[in-house]
Parts: C-alpha cells; sequence; structure tokens
C-alpha cells in the first residue's frame, strides 16, 4: 500500500511539474512584460528596457528556450525567479500565501465535517423537514457564484454593525482586510481583532463546503440506504438509526475521499473571489494583478502554488480512500 | 416503520414529493425558457439599448423607462442585465454542448479501444485536471482580448469535459461487458459504429443531464473569469462583467449589482431545477424489491 | 421452548405486502397464512416475483419504507406486525435471525468478518445474553472468542486468523458461512434462510447445506428456506409451501408435494424441470405465457391465463388455500378443481403438453438442407475444432504504472471438437475456464497457444476478410437476456442489426425479421417493440432469433437458460431442441446446470480449473462417471424427489476452488478430491502430486476419455 501511494505520489509530482511548466511558457508567451515600459513618456531607450526585462528573465527577444531554462533551473534550486518590479517571487509567495492558505483550511475543514454531518443527518431523516432545508440550503448556495455570495455576506455584516450600533472604527464583524493596522499581532485585542475580521470571509467558504459536502454526503448515504448489508445489520438486531450510522455512514464515506480533491480546487476559485471582496492581500489579488501586469514568473509561481495544493489534495484523497476503504488496502 | 400513521405519512410525503419535484422541474423550464425569451426581445420592448447613454440620468435608480435604473455614465440597467443575459445564456448552452461532445467522444473512445489511445487520453485528463483552468484561461485571456467570444467559449469548454469524459470512460468499460455490445462485436460491427449505435445511446441520460449541469458550471464560471476581467471583453457585456463592475455599489447604489445578480442566481437555479428534475425522472430508484 | 407443540413457533396469518410504486400499488403479497412449528424446516417455492422474499423479510419487518404490511405475524405468540423499531430490534438476530442471497452485498465491506459476527452477539447483550446461555452482559473479549467458536463450528479454517479478514477476502463459499455464524450467534429459534445458495456453485451449495444442517443440529432451530430450486427444497424440507403472483397456492409435506401436486401451478413446475437422473430425453412440459403483473391483478385466479385446466369459475373467484378433502393430511391446495386431479391421480404430463412448434417449410427465408443426423459420428464433418488451447492473462497490480505480478491460467490446454448436427456441453464451476474458452472461439484470433479451427480455418492464419465471412457461421446466444438485447433499439432492428453488418439487402431483412420472430415463437408484429416489452423468455428468444439470423452453423449458447425462471426455461430449452433439428444446427452448450446439459446435449466435456477432467457421451459421463470430479459433480446436485434424495449418499467437497493464478501441481484436482483424501496411499498420493493426468481413455468405454490416474467408473445418482 505504501508502494502504491509513493508510486501515486511520484506520478503527481510529475504531473505538477509538467502543468507548471505549461503555464509558464503559456504566460511566457501570451503576456507581454514589455506593454510595461510602452507608451511612457518619454519612451526609455530600448537597451535599458530589454537590461531590465532580461534582469527579471522575461525579454521576448532571448529565446523561450533560454527563458524556460533559466527559470526551471531556478525552480529545481527552489528560486521562482524575481518579479517585474524586481521582487523575488519566493518572498511575495511567502506572504501572501498563509492569507489564503487560513482562509482555505479553514473552510474545507470545517465545511467539510459539518458538510459530513448535515448530509448525514439528512439521510436519516429524509424527507423531513431538516432534511429539506438542508437540500434546499445546499441547492441554492451551489447555485450562487460566490462572489455575489460574498458581497451579500459582506453587507449582511455591514448591516449587522450598523443594527447593533458599531458604526465607529470598532466593529463587530469587519468587512475589509484581514487585521486593523497598528494592531500587535499576538496582543489579546491584535488576535480578537483578526478573528472579527476572519469571521465572515470564512463564512462564506465555509457555506459553499457545507453545500457541496451535504449534498454529496446525502446523496452518497441514500445510495447505501438500501443496501443488503444495512438489512443485514438490522437483522442482526440493530436499530435502525445504530445501523445507518454505524454502517451505512461509514461506507458512505468511502466515495467522499474522492470529492476531497475536486473540492479544494473549487475552493482556491472561491478564496480568490471572497479575499478580493474583502479586501485580503492573498494569492488570489496576487494573480490577477500579475496577469494584468504581465509578470511571467509571478503567474508561474502562482500557478506552482495552485498546482501543489490540488497534488496535497489528491494525495490526501488517495490516503484517505486507502484509509476508508479497504478493499483498495491490499497488500 | 415504528407506527403506521408515520409510516403512511412519510409515504404520503413521498409521493407528493416527487410530484413537487416534477413540478418544481417544469417551474424551472418555464423560468429559463421565460428569461431567454426576455433576453432576445428585450432590445425590441426596452426603451433603451445596452450600448445608449442616456446624458439626462446617471446613476438614477429605477424609475420611468429605466426600469432597473441607470449606471454612473448613463447606460440603462435594464438593456444591459437582459444583453449580459444573452452573452451569458449563449455561452452556457453553446459550451456545454461542446463539453458534453467531446466528453463522450474521448470517454467512449478511451475506454472502448484499450491501449495506447486510452493512456494517452487518461494522462492528457489528469494533465488538465492538475492544471488549473482558471488561471490558464486568465493566462490566455489577453489573446482573445478583441477577438471573438467564441474563443472564450472554447477554451471553457476545454476544461470542463474531463471529469464526465472519466465517468463516460468507466460506463463504457462496462458496457463493452454488456452482451449486447459483446453480441454486436461477435457478428462483425466495427468499433466505431458500436460506440455510436450501443454505447452512447445507452448513456444519453447520462449525457443530457451532463449537459444541463454543465450550462450552469459554465454560466458560473463565466462569472468568474469576466468579474475579474478575464473573460467576457468590453465593448462587450455579460452578466460577470456587469457584477465585477458594480459589485462595490453594492451598497451605494444597489441596483446596479443587485439586478444582474438577482438574474444571474435566477437563471442558475432554474437550469439546476431541470437538471435535477431530469435525474429524477432518468432514475426513478423506485422502491420495489421482486421476491 | 415452553410454549410446546399447541402454539406453532410461528403463526401468519393474512400477511399482505403492498408498496407504493409510480405505477400504483403493488400488491406484493396477498393475505398469506402459514404456520411453523418448533424445530420444523419449512420450504417455501416460488418464482422470482412471486412475493417469497417480501413475505419473509414482511416478518422481520426489514421492507422499505415504501412497504405497507397488514395482517398478523405472531412469533411464540407474541405479535410482530406494527412493533416498534427498538422493540423489534431486541427480537431480530436473537430470537429470529436471516440469511440473505448474496452474501457479497450482504456484509458491510468495510469491517472485518470477526468484528461483524462480534457485533452480532454484542448488540444483544443487554437483552440477557445470547438466548439458551443464560443472562448477564458479555465482554467483548468473550464475544470475540465466541466469534471464532462461531466460524470454525460453520467450518471455516483457521478461524482466529480469518476472523480479522474483510468480507472481499473470503470466497462466496465462505462468505455464506460467515452469515450463518452471525445468524446462530444467539442460538436464534427460527432462521430464515432467503436463497442461500443461489449465488453459489453446485458443490459449495452442498457444502452450504451441510453448515446449515449442523446450524440447525447446533441450536435447534427451525429454518424457513426460501428457494426456487426444487430439487434443494426436496433434500432439506419437512414441509413446502409453494408461492405464486404473492399467494400460497399449495402446501404439503414435502413427499406428499413432489408425489401428489394438486394445483396446476405446481404439477407445471414440476414437469418443466429437466431431470439429471432421467437418461432419454424425457419431454419436458413448459407452462405458457408468463406471470401477472402485480399491479392490477384481475379477480379470478391469478394462474388462469396460463393454466390449461381453467374454467368459467376460475376466472370469476379466486380459490382459497383449503385442505383437500380426499386426504386427512395437512395437505392444501389452492385449486377449484383440486379435488378432480386427486380423484384422476393427474400428473404432469396429464395437465401439460408441449407445444408446436411452427414447421420450417413455412419459413421460406430460413430453409437449409438436409440434417445429417443418421450418419455416425466417425464420418461427419468437424465443425469446431480446439487443440491444447491455452489461455493466460497477465495479473497486474497499480492503476498507472502496471506491472505484472502472476499469471492466471484461465484456460490451460484443452482440446475438443464439435461435429455436424451435435450438441457438446461445456460444464464446470465458476473459474473453471468455460466462459474463456468460448470467448476465446468467439474471438477467431490466434490464441496464446494451442488451435482453433473453424469450418476448416485455423484462426491463427485467417485474414480479416475471412474472420468476418466465418462469423456469419458461428454466432452465439448469451446468458442474460435482459442484458444481451440493445434495450435503446426496437427488436427489429436488434434481428437486423447482423445482416446489416454482413450486407443483406434491407427488404430481405424485413422478411427474414418476421420469420425469424415466427421461428422463435413470436409474433411478426412484435418487431417495433422494444425489450423491455418482453418477459425474460422472450427476450431469450430474441436473442436466439438474433444469432439465427445470418443462418449460421455453429451456436455457441452460454448459458442459455440459466437466468431464466423454471417454467419458463423449459420453453426456450423444447425451442433449442426444435431448431437444432429443423436447422441442422450444431451447439457449444456452456452451462452450469448439469441437468439441463444432460437434457440437450449430445457429448459433454467436464471443465476444471482451466482443464477438462472428462470428456464423452453424455450418458457414459452422467451414468458411469470415472473422474473422482464428475462424481462429485453430480453427486452435489439435488434431485427433485424427496425419496431419492434420502437415499442418496453425497460427496461433499472439501475447501474452495484453488486460485488459477497458482494452481496446484500435478493433478489441479487433487486438493479437493475425495479419492486423494480417503481412498490413495502416499505411494499413489505422490503420483497425483507429481504427474498431471492426461485426458485419456482409461475405462474402455466408447467415446469417452477421463484424467485422472485412479478412474474408477461409479454411479453417484
Amino acid at each position: 500500500m505504501t508502494r502504491f501511494l509513493l508510486r501515486r505520489l511520484i506520478y503527481l509530482i510529475v504531473l505538477v511539474l509538467v502543468s507548471t511548466s505549461v503555464a509558464y511558457v503559456l504566460a511566457a508567451t501570451q503576456l507581454n512584460p514589455r506593454s510595461r515600459y510602452e507608451g511612457r513618456n518619454p519612451p526609455p531607450p530600448a537597451e535599458v528596457v530589454d537590461a531590465a526585462l532580461n534582469a527579471v528573465n522575461m525579454n521576448d527577444k532571448a529565446p523561450l528556450t533560454a527563458r524556460f531554462g533559466r527559470w526551471a533551473g531556478g525552480v529545481i534550486r527552489g528560486d521562482l525567479g524575481l518579479t517585474i518590479e524586481n521582487q523575488p517571487v519566493n518572498d511575495e509567495l511567502g506572504r501572501r500565501m498563509w492569507v489564503s492558505l487560513r482562509l482555505m483550511l479553514i473552510g474545507s475543514i470545517l465545511g467539510s465535517l459539518l458538510g459530513v454531518a448535515a448530509g448525514a443527518y439528512g439521510a436519516v431523516k429524509q424527507y423531513r423537514f431538516s432534511d429539506h432545508l438542508l437540500t434546499v440550503f445546499s441547492f441554492v448556495t451551489l447555485s450562487i457564484p460566490i462572489v455575489v455570495l460574498a458581497v451579500l455576506f459582506k453587507n449582511a455584516g455591514i448591516g449587522l454593525n450598523n443594527l447593533l450600533g458599531f458604526t465607529g472604527d470598532t466593529k463587530l464583524l469587519y468587512t475589509t482586510g484581514e487585521m486593523t493596522p497598528g494592531l500587535a499581532v499576538w496582543s489579546w485585542e491584535g488576535l480578537t481583532n483578526r478573528l472579527s475580521h476572519l469571521i465572515l470571509p470564512s463564512l462564506v467558504l465555509t457555506a459553499v463546503a457545507v453545500a457541496f459536502y451535504g449534498r454529496y454526503q446525502r446523496n452518497a448515504m441514500l445510495d447505501v440506504l438500501g443496501s443488503d448489508f444495512l438489512r443485514t445489520a438490522q437483522a442482526k438486531g440493530l436499530r435502525r438509526t445504530q445501523a445507518l450510522i454505524k454502517h451505512g455512514l461509514r461506507t458512505a464515506l468511502i466515495p467522499m475521499a474522492t470529492f476531497f480533491a475536486y473540492e479544494f480546487a473549487l475552493l482556491f476559485v472561491g478564496a480568490t473571489f471572497t479575499e478580493k471582496i474583502f479586501g485580503w492581500h492573498g494569492m488570489g489579488e496576487y494573480f490577477v494583478d500579475s496577469v494584468t501586469k504581465n509578470d511571467v514568473n509571478s503567474v508561474a509561481g502562482v500557478t506552482l502554488f495552485v498546482a501543489v495544493l490540488v497534488l496535497i489534495a489528491g494525495f490526501l484523497s488517495d490516503v484517505a480512500y486507502a484509509a476508508l476503504d479497504p478493499r483498495v488496502r491490499v497488500s | 416503520m415504528t407506527e403506521p400513521e408515520t409510516e403512511a405519512a412519510s409515504r404520503g410525503r413521498l409521493v407528493l414529493r416527487r410530484l413537487l419535484r416534477q413540478r418544481l422541474a417544469t417551474v424551472g423550464f418555464i423560468t429559463v425558457l421565460l428569461l431567454f425569451i426576455a433576453a432576445y426581445l428585450s432590445p425590441f420592448v426596452g426603451a433603451w439599448q445596452y450600448n445608449e447613454l442616456d446624458i439626462n440620468a446617471f446613476l438614477t435608480a429605477p424609475a420611468g423607462n429605466h426600469w432597473f435604473g441607470t449606471t454612473q455614465n448613463g447606460f440603462d440597467m435594464f438593456a444591459l442585465t437582459m444583453r449580459g443575459m444573452q452573452k451569458s445564456l449563449i455561452i452556457g448552452l453553446l459550451g456545454a454542448l461542446l463539453s458534453t461532445t467531446l466528453a463522450a467522444v474521448v470517454g467512449a473512445f478511451s475506454g472502448y479501444f484499450a491501449g495506447a489511445l486510452n493512456t494517452i487520453l487518461l494522462t492528457l485528463i489528469d494533465l488538465l485536471l492538475v492544471l488549473p483552468s482558471f488561471l490558464i484561461i486568465a493566462i490566455l485571456s489577453p489573446t482573445f482580448r478583441g477577438k471573438t467570444w467564441l474563443i472564450f467559449v472554447l477554451l471553457l469548454a476545454a476544461f470542463q469535459w474531463m471529469i464526465t469524459a472519466r465517468i463516460v470512460r468507466g460506463m463504457t468499460l462496462s458496457l463493452k461487458e454488456r452482451e449486447f455490445v459483446q453480441a454486436a462485436r461477435f457478428m462483425g460491427v466495427p468499433g466505431w459504429r458500436i460506440i455510436f449505435r450501443h454505447i452512447l445511446p445507452n448513456m444519453s441520460s447520462l449525457l443530457i443531464i451532463d449537459a444541463t449541469v454543465n450550462v450552469s458550471s459554465l454560466i458560473l464560471a463565466e462569472v468568474g473569469l469576466s468579474f475579474f476581467g478575464f473573460g467576457v471583453q468590453p465593448p462587450d457585456v455579460s452578466l460577470g462583467t456587469l457584477i465585477g463592475n458594480y459589485a462595490g455599489a453594492a451598497l451605494t447604489y444597489p441596483w446596479e449589482f443587485y439586478f444582474p445578480a438577482g438574474f444571474l442566481v435566477v437563471l442558475v437555479l432554474a437550469i439546476n431545477l431541470v437538471g435535477d428534475g431530469l435525474r429524477d425522472a432518468f432514475d426513478p430508484n423506485a422502491g420495489i424489491q421482486a421476491g | 421452548m415452553s410454549a410446546g407443540t399447541a402454539v406453532p413457533l410461528l403463526d401468519v396469518k393474512n400477511l399482505s405486502v403492498t408498496f407504493t410504486t409510480d405505477a400504483g400499488p403493488v400488491t406484493a403479497v396477498r393475505s398469506l397464512s402459514y404456520q411453523v412449528q418448533p424445530g420444523e424446516i419449512l420450504g417455501i417455492v416460488g418464482e422470482s416475483g412471486s412475493g417469497k422474499t417480501v413475505s419473509s423479510l414482511a416478518i422481520m419487518e426489514l421492507l422499505p419504507q415504501t412497504a405497507r404490511v397488514s395482517g398478523s405475524v405472531r412469533f411464540q405468540g407474541e405479535e410482530l406486525v406494527g412493533r416498534s423499531d427498538k422493540e423489534l430490534s431486541t427480537i431480530r438476530g436473537r430470537k429470529i435471525s436471516m440469511i440473505f442471497q448474496d452474501p457479497l452485498s450482504a456484509l458491510t465491506p468495510v469491517y472485518t468478518v470477526g468484528d461483524q459476527i462480534e457485533e452480532a452477539i454484542l448488540v444483544h447483550a443487554d437483552h440477557g445474553g445470547p438466548g439458551g446461555q443464560g443472562g448477564g452482559s458479555i465482554s467483548r473479549k468473550a464475544a470475540k472468542e465466541r466469534a471464532i467458536d462461531l466460524l470454525a463450528l460453520v467450518g471455516i479454517p483457521n478461524p482466529r486468523q480469518r476472523a480479522t479478514a474483510f468480507p472481499h477476502e473470503f470466497s462466496g463459499g465462505m462468505r455464506q458461512r460467515a452469515m450463518i455464524a452471525m445468524a446462530i450467534a444467539n442460538n436464534p429459534d427460527l432462521i430464515i434462510a432467503d436463497e442461500p445458495t443461489t449465488a453459489l456453485d453446485v458443490t459449495i451449495q452442498a457444502q452450504i447445506l451441510d453448515v446449515l444442517r449442523t446450524a440447525k443440529q447446533a441450536t435447534g432451530a427451525a429454518i424457513i428456506l426460501i428457494t426456487h430450486d426444487l430439487g434443494v427444497i426436496a433434500g432439506f424440507a419437512d414441509r413446502v409451501a409453494v408461492m405464486y403472483a404473492g399467494k400460497l397456492v399449495e402446501a404439503a409435506n414435502v413427499d406428499d408435494l413432489f408425489s401428489r401436486a394438486r394445483m396446476p401451478y405446481t404439477l407445471g413446475l414440476l414437469g418443466s424441470i429437466p431431470r439429471l437422473d432421467v437418461g432419454a430425453r424425457q419431454p419436458l412440459t413448459p407452462i405458457e405465457g408468463n406471470p401477472p403483473s402485480l399491479v392490477d391483478l384481475p379477480a379470478g385466479c391469478p394462474f388462469v391465463p396460463r393454466c390449461p385446466m381453467r374454467i368459467d369459475t376460475c376466472t370469476d373467484r379466486e380459490p382459497e388455500l383449503q385442505p383437500l378433502m380426499a386426504s386427512g393430511d395437512d395437505h392444501a391446495s389452492a385449486c377449484h378443481r383440486s379435488d378432480e386431479i386427486e380423484r384422476l391421480d393427474m400428473k404432469s404430463a396429464d395437465v401439460f403438453r408441449a407445444p408446436d412448434l411452427p414447421a420450417l417449410s413455412t419459413l421460406s427465408t430460413l430453409s437449409t438442407g438436409s440434417t445429417p443426423n443418421e450418419v455416425p459420428r466417425e464420418q461427419r464433418k468437424i465443425l469446431l475444432e480446439v487443440r491444447d488451447l491455452v489461455k493466460e492473462y497477465p495479473l497486474t497490480r497499480g492503476a498507472i504504472l502496471r506491472r505484472r505480478i502472476g499469471t492466471v491460467h484461465a484456460v490451460d490446454g484443452i482440446s475438443f471438437d464439435i461435429r455436424e448436427g451435435e450438441t457438446l456441453g461445456l460444464v464446470g464451476e465458476s473459474g473453471c475456464g468455460k466462459t474463456t474458452t468460448i470467448i476465446e472461439i468467439l474471438n477467431l484470433t490466434r490464441p496464446s497457444s494451442g488451435t482453433i479451427v473453424v469450418l476448416g480455418k485455423d484462426t491463427a492464419t485467417m485474414t480479416g476478410a475471412e474472420r468476418f465471412a466465418i462469423r456469419r457461421d458461428l454466432q452465439v446466444v448469451f446468458q442474460d437476456p435482459m442484458a444481451s438485447l440493445d434495450p435503446r433499439l426496437p427488436i427489429g432492428d436488434i434481428l437486423a442489426e447482423p445482416m446489416h453488418a454482413h450486407g443483406v439487402s434491407p427488404a430481405d431483412r424485413a422478411d427474414r425479421v418476421r420469420d425469424l420472430l415466427r421461428l422463435v415463437g413470436l409474433q411478426p408484429e412484435h418487431a417495433n417493440r422494444y425489450p423491455q416489452a418482453f418477459s425474460g423468455g422472450q427476450r431469450q428468444r430474441i436473442g436466439i432469433a438474433r444469432a439465427l439470423a445470418l443462418q449460421p452453423k455453429v451456436l455457441v449458447l452460454d448459458e442459455p437458460v440459466s437466468a431464466l425462471d423454471v417454467s419458463i426455461r423449459a420453453g426456450v430449452i423444447n425451442l433449442l431442441e426444435h431448431l437444432k433439428t429443423a436447422l441442422g444446427l450444431s451447439y457449444l452448450f456452456v452451462a452450469h446446470d448439469l441437468s439441463v446439459v444432460r437434457h440437450i446435449a449430445d457429448r459433454v466435456a467436464v471443465m476444471y480449473l482451466g482443464r477438462i477432467v472428462e470428456i464423452g457421451d453424455v450418458n457414459e459421463v452422467f451414468d458411469r462417471p470415472a473422474h473422482p470430479y464428475t462424481q462429485a459433480l453430480l453427486s452435489a446436485i439435488p434431485l427433485p424427489d424427496p425419496r431419492k434424495e434420502r437415499q442418496r449418499r453425497r460427496i461433499v467437497l472439501q475447501g474452495d476452488l484453488p486460485s488459477p493464478a497458482n494452481p496446484p501441481s500435478g493433478c489441479r484436482f487433487r486438493t479437493r478430491c475425495q479419492k486423494f483424501a480417503h481412498e490413495l496411499d502416499d505411494a499413489a498420493r505422490q503420483r497425483c502430486t507429481d504427474e498431471s493426468p492426461a485426458l485419456e481413455d482409461r475405462t474402455g468405454s466408447r467415446d469417452r476419455l477421463d484424467a485422472c490416474h485412479y478412474a474408477t467408473q461409479h454411479s453417484v445418482l
């Protein structure tokens, strides 16, 4: 089994390398960093522009193979190159990724736990009020684009603040940024302030994840509801609810493992929008800005980050699958 | 099944639910149809065209012949929303058709003809799944800027088909072992003909449901990309560009945001209802056990 | 039991079960009444849809929520219908336990077998402990030990170690043993076994029936055995109840039912099963038509449309199940004419008769040449010849980077031939390689090793065009009539497809489709209906018609009747026999049901683990089998005759089929061979271990080869 997972990991790493390379090549050929210096008045001399572009390895006059070689060489050494503003991509990524990861981890962990619980509950209470409530919630949430959902949450937050009289600088729920500037990070105020900044954006992502998992978990539960082994469990003397939870839920968790990988990719896009709406300086903002700025190395860096995330999620899916299903755990 | 009364009640609820489900699907279908008609008829009905400026009305709330109000530049919100919906609908429908067709063909061929073709297609699918579609389309967006939006649809579809193709492949693998396919093979019917005559028709329900679900996913994907300016490019508008442009105005000039957003949500919801109804209709899950 | 004999253990009265479906309410069980006495074995027989499974699930209240149950089920004097889930859960598994048909899906895949048996013990620990063992709760550790004891009791080797295995690591027979262990864990008073052996091979079936007998001895429980197999019932049950269309139509003690059936349906069932122990071709009397739909049952007797004895009263009024006037015992039957049948002592053949099939001369598009029936075998042309055929599969592991970890020897050097106008039955249990063999033949490609010659052409040297042309003469009928017809095409198109592929003109196609439908006993007007509109038996007829569309010479029949209900089966068998003589066909008939093979085949080849162990004239082989495996196989098949069953000494094979990836050395059967185990001395055994016995003539009989060093003829029927 370990060998299977190891081989799987190697395959995934190869895929990540290939996909990042594809992204680099696409970015290097499609984006035009030279445009940054065009239209300036007075126009800078061509040599100066070339020198500036060469410095960050984005000169379109250099052959693509050479640029790719230099970039790939750096990546192997753990250096993602320089941004178009001559800053190390590593630093920028290092700072921003935790901002995004914080949101995504909260969203995915909270969302998957709550979603699985809600879906299982819905299936057990099939066609009762609570089941209908979950179905409607999932259905509507998954029909709303995350941008719109984030705007709705933000406005609701502002409305709540106003309603409860938090009209000054101190708010109950903050809707911009990740922390009020000037507070000591590790002080009590700093932490609570961070927390009240975190609540709304996390809620957005959690809601989406709950809707997603809740829907699939419910369906997976309903699939096993008519199964023979549930009947056996009841024939043994387990009560219906006991059988549903001990035998039904446990088995219905297996397909969830595969959804984990898909859902994580979905969550990254979700986090991008959420950051944008709530004014967080995370990976999403970085990526959008770097495409607009024709910043090839940054674009490639973000793609690598996302690909690695998908890889980790995919690998965790495989591990979870093997842990949940003894049938794939062949020695 | 504790006591007869609740049993009867839950059965009644089941029947009611099935009815309701079907009715919800009907409601969804009619809503999509009405929105479609509205989107394409509005240029002839509304007082303003989407690219027409009313220099007497900047940022006015819904009133008079500006049913949905106006924007900062004096564009009519109703005309913009309807125009945006046209684009979203056509992108969704066209993209779904493309991606489901691609998924069906790739999945069926890779499942039916094992060997090198299968390996290549599977690796391609894996690779496309790891490539973040959002990022790739964003990177390519400067290229199709100023060109036809059809390229954008092609790109959206190109990143939408992989999971379905895998499902189709899986079903093909099992259908291939089914005896009616084997019978055709042992009669001497060629492989491509078996695929189009026996295999794909036997998963038509999956493909129809998938196409429906894809319409709404693609509309949502368009919104996401256009929100950041990576999708539909001005002067063209879509619901995504409208939502992107006016998300900041949601509190101050709510009509700018909530009309396009509202129409979008209703549209997607309606399409999803149709998809769900179709799923139910194709798989009624009738719980009879023969003894 | 405290109740004694006065109160029956189980008393079912007017039990009805109705399902709400989209098509309307379906009454699957209609006022069913029967009793089970303590320690008694009641067999319930019926075809699919007769309500036999639903009624037994209703006793346990294990039906889906869409079911409405009415009537009364009294167990040890206590009413069960309408009790809460909580109350019932103290009875389920403790007083009444159940064994299901499919032991794979009936066990939870994610828990070990030991854990699942343990759970059955622990869940009742606070209900006064396992019945009969006194009160008090039981510790986890004690439960684990008891689970291991139970596994040992049902015959699982190394129970301590095997208890930690997951269900998918068990073979089908082992899983069913584990299910039985679970069922007897709390010494129940009643065990309901729902088709416990249907999913299993015959030799494993014999093992499981043995285990059930052991379980009964250990617990003293009464058993309700639900099955469609009259043979199993004959050898196992004390009393038999026959169900049809949700109702009990006849009930009697087992001897009476088989010798003096008094309801036409029962008579029909008994007349339609081919008998393993009848040598000369006995005529089968099929029951025409199909069981009724339960959605809108007409007022009268549900068997009316299929009953040759129907009178007007039958359509007006449904007969009640009543004790027969002439017999003073507990023989009851639901037929208006039972007393008449009783008086005349009518048998199956008196009530039913074989139907006429259309003469071939009326079907101009299908007539062929003469039928060479009278020519001796040696002089007839060889149509299909298989020599030393080997098929090996690589055993691979890994999803992406596949690597080979072994070889499955699915078929390992088999040889046989089929001559003009002849039927060869290829028999064996699952995993013996018979399906691989026919797929290899049908593929018409070069085999891994050995040769396949079809109509004089070697598949190894065939060109693409020749291969395509040969497909005309070599056609196939598959097992599952549901899966073998494309549900998306009308049957006219299905029948025309082979003709289209081989360039028959559209006008000829239409004509021949009509004739084909008439040939197999269907109406030409049926051509534009879809497969769903037909019953299983009719679909199998369509499958046969499609195979005949190109007027082939050889037909490969892959278990053509095993998916059909008993009453339908006889009709299809009769049709196949008729077609064979009328069209001069040759059959390669693959089956696991030896009774059917005896009925239809001229010669038979018995396969075990990729090899043919015995081949020869069907009567020779069945009456005087020489190979121990053939003997065991024949011995394992229950006969629908209670008296014979009681007298038979059964050879029960040990263990499971070894893995074809790792077959035993020498003789492949030696690990399970009764002769090897009990009759041979060490020196003789050594030869079995070292030397693989060749397939040769050891008995000196005409047309008979076997592959056993120590073959001796020995009748087992």
